[in-house]
């Protein structure tokens, strides 16, 4: 079972949950993998978090394109990146999504909308502007979805790119992270002001959402989404929500506040999606059979994985494109 | 002859200012592909600041608009655009503003053909106004070409002349990479043949001047003041040959080496501090590739502070012709 290429509105509570679970699965594998050697240089983990992509994800459709973070994982995984691709590049092998030139940080899969994961902070923000004044001029129904933190928004492209989104009403949607850390230090204590009062300022539409609760999230993008492909505009959206892992492999989270772990992980997305189903009356068995599933799957992968090719270094795509390669 | 090749001849003879033979190239562009799209600030209503894009926005009024002072939204928006299916053209109104643009450009335009292996190509073009000798002081006179040229999969075009312009910058739109384009404000005045509107190759430099003692390498204002010197030498009986590179990067070596087998003299005039510069680039190519041709190699820059602003300070700053000439008699 793989992620659909095309994450559309019908998709099922209980393939949500597959979903987040593909993502927590994924980047439970890739610390461990990291700490056997298998995964180089640094990693940012989107544990905690799931309930965002995923739900801004499945609202979207075809010609749709996202542009995430170097915490980018869980936004690819949500827009239908294949697992393995996924896998294979963080290994640094042949067989992934980018040939293992682009590693944790920098992942591009055109074919899913994936325009890129930005390892300069903003850099999301930028270029699903530009996305999004193509599909503008071009008139097409289409809408770019900017992935970034609540730490970007001290950042120049932050301010810079909303106006001229809002000035050109452009078909965008911000989603705005807040998981209340910025790196190692508290966002409230280095930002003036509320976070959602600067796309209020320019007369964005903006809204705080339970970045936590899946259906939150899709119901203020399916709204957002309208409007954006209605020709009314960008729309912001602030989803609270925390990392359960350090800002990246080196940080143990010492600065995390007495007791906000615990009380972030018992309201965390993918406990959280699982006791809703049982609510909604999902039988249990069909939630272990996912997740059953879902365990094998990524197995299944790391093994394909650590077996996968190691690039060509005679393979590179040269300096200068001259029409796509592939 | 036919009707068409007269109507060629003639237009290839008419004089133009390069201001205009870049308006042109790009009403051109603009005209031939619907994915063709200009934006900067004061380009549209106001025409430009150096008035070289007036009357674009009328005729083409979907397709050129005027931007906030966003530098780097406006670089960012660029790289959008252009892997969305757009040829975006971006005026970054002084080279000197460039910094803000850079991030986008060096951390996704020119990233991302690469680290996508090839799913994706980014054919955008930031024009800039560049250059020395109009007394607008530090930050608006500063020559850019040093801060970008060692960003692999960046193109940098360095035109000199109307028709060069014009052909230039319709092969940088025409391209599928980054390119930086940049204009000298003291050559958008200049007046020369408007050319064929062919575009002309990247990477293919020009024999300026032909000569058989010294091989003199430049781009944009350089190349003037090159020729200037060239004059002044040959009544001292010194033949200068005069390449002006067009492109910075790539560059075509080919055509500096066939000059320096040539001349065995080698004198690279960049405008620009000395230390860092691309004259350094082109020396050491020299030293790779034709070491044992070369009798003579060295750079004339400009001095590794800023551009001052008084008349007699900023004069003095960049070597005219007259200096050009003395320098090299002394070397070589």
């Amino acid at each position: 079972m793989t992620l659909t290429s095309t994450p559309n509105v019908a998709v099922s509570d209980v393939e949500l949950y597959r979903r987040m679970l593909v993502i927590r699965q994924f980047e439970d594998a890739i610390q461990r993998l990291f700490l056997d050697g298998e995964v180089y240089g640094t990693t940012h983990l989107y544990s905690g978090q799931e309930a965002v992509a995923v739900g801004v994800a499945s609202c979207l459709r075809d010609g749709d394109r996202v542009a995430a973070t170097y915490r980018g994982h869980g936004a690819a995984l949500a827009v239908g990146v294949s697992v393995q691709g996924l896998m294979d590049e963080m290994l640094g092998r042949a067989t992934g999504v980018c040939g293992g030139r682009a590693g944790s940080m920098n992942i591009v899969d055109l074919e899913h909308g994936l325009i890129g994961c930005f390892g300069i902070v903003g850099g999301s923000i930028a270029a699903a502007t530009g996305v999004a004044l193509a599909f503008q001029q071009r008139r097409e129904p289409s809408v770019a979805v900017a992935f970034f933190g609540d730490g970007t928004s001290n950042q120049g492209y932050f301010h810079e790119c909303l106006n001229l989104a809002q000035v050109r009403r452009l078909p965008l949607l911000f989603v705005c992270e807040n998981n209340l850390y910025m790196e190692y230090t508290a966002t409230d204590t280095i930002t003036a002001g509320a976070i959602l009062d600067r796309p209020r300022a320019m007369g964005i539409p903006a809204y705080q959402v339970d970045g936590n609760d899946v259906w939150a999230v899709q119901a203020a993008t399916a709204d957002a989404l309208g409007r954006a492909r209605n020709n009314e505009g960008p729309t912001f959206l602030e989803a609270m929500t925390y990392r359960l892992v350090g800002h990246s492999r080196s940080d143990p989270g010492a600065y995390r506040r007495p007791g906000e772990l615990d009380a972030w992980t018992a309201k965390e997305p993918v406990r959280v999606t699982r006791a809703a189903l049982l609510k909604r009356g999902v039988d249990e068995t069909e939630i272990t059979a996912v997740e059953a599933s879902v365990t094998q799957e990524l197995e299944e992968v790391i093994a394909r994985a650590l077996q996968a090719p190691w690039p060509d270094p005679a393979t590179s795509p040269g300096e200068f494109a001259n029409g796509a390669r592939r | 002859m036919s009707a068409a090749t007269d109507a060629a001849v003639e237009a290839a003879e008419t004089t133009i200012e390069l201001r205009k033979a870049i308006g042109l190239a790009l009403d051109e562009e603009l005209a031939r592909d619907e994915r063709v799209i200009f934006y900067g600030e004061d380009v549209a209503v106001a025409g430009g600041v150096f008035a070289v894009t007036p009357g674009l926005s009328e005729r083409h009024p979907d397709r050129v608009f005027d931007t906030p002072i966003s530098e780097m939204a406006m670089a960012g928006a660029a790289f959008g655009a252009a892997i969305t299916g757009l040829r975006p053209v971006v005026e970054i109104m002084f080279g000197d503003f460039l910094p803000l643009a850079m991030d986008s450009l060096l951390n996704q335009a020119t990233k991302h053909w690469y680290i996508s292996d090839g799913q994706g190509s980014v054919p955008l073009v930031i024009r800039s106004v560049v250059g020395g000798g109009g007394r607008f002081g530090a930050i608006h006179s500063q020559m850019p070409i040093a801060w970008f040229h060692g960003i692999p999969g960046l193109k940098i075009v360095a035109p000199s002349n109307p028709a060069d312009a014009r052909g230039l910058l319709k092969a940088a739109i025409r391209d599928d990479n980054p390119v930086l384009f940049f204009e000298h404000k003291r050559l958008y005045t200049l007046k020369g043949p408007v050319g064929d509107g062919e575009p002309v190759p990247l990477g293919s430099a020009a024999v300026a001047r032909e000569g058989g003692d010294v091989t003199i390498v430049t781009a944009m204002k350089g190349v003037h003041d090159a020729l200037a010197a060239a004059d002044i030498l040959a009544a001292d009986g010194i033949g200068a040959e005069v390449i002006d590179v067009r492109t910075i990067r790539p560059l075509d070596w080919p055509t500096i080496e066939r000059s320096v087998v040539k001349t065995n003299r080698l004198i690279v005039l960049e405008e620009g501090p000395l230390t860092g510069g691309w004259a350094g680039e082109v020396l050491a190519l020299a030293l790779e590739r034709s070491l044992e041709h070369l009798d003579h190699g060295s750079r004339i820059a400009t001095p590794n502070t800023p551009v001052p602003y008084s008349p007699p300070l900023e004069d003095d700053h960049f070597p005219g012709a007259e200096r050009i000439a003395a320098l090299i008699k002394e070397r070589i």
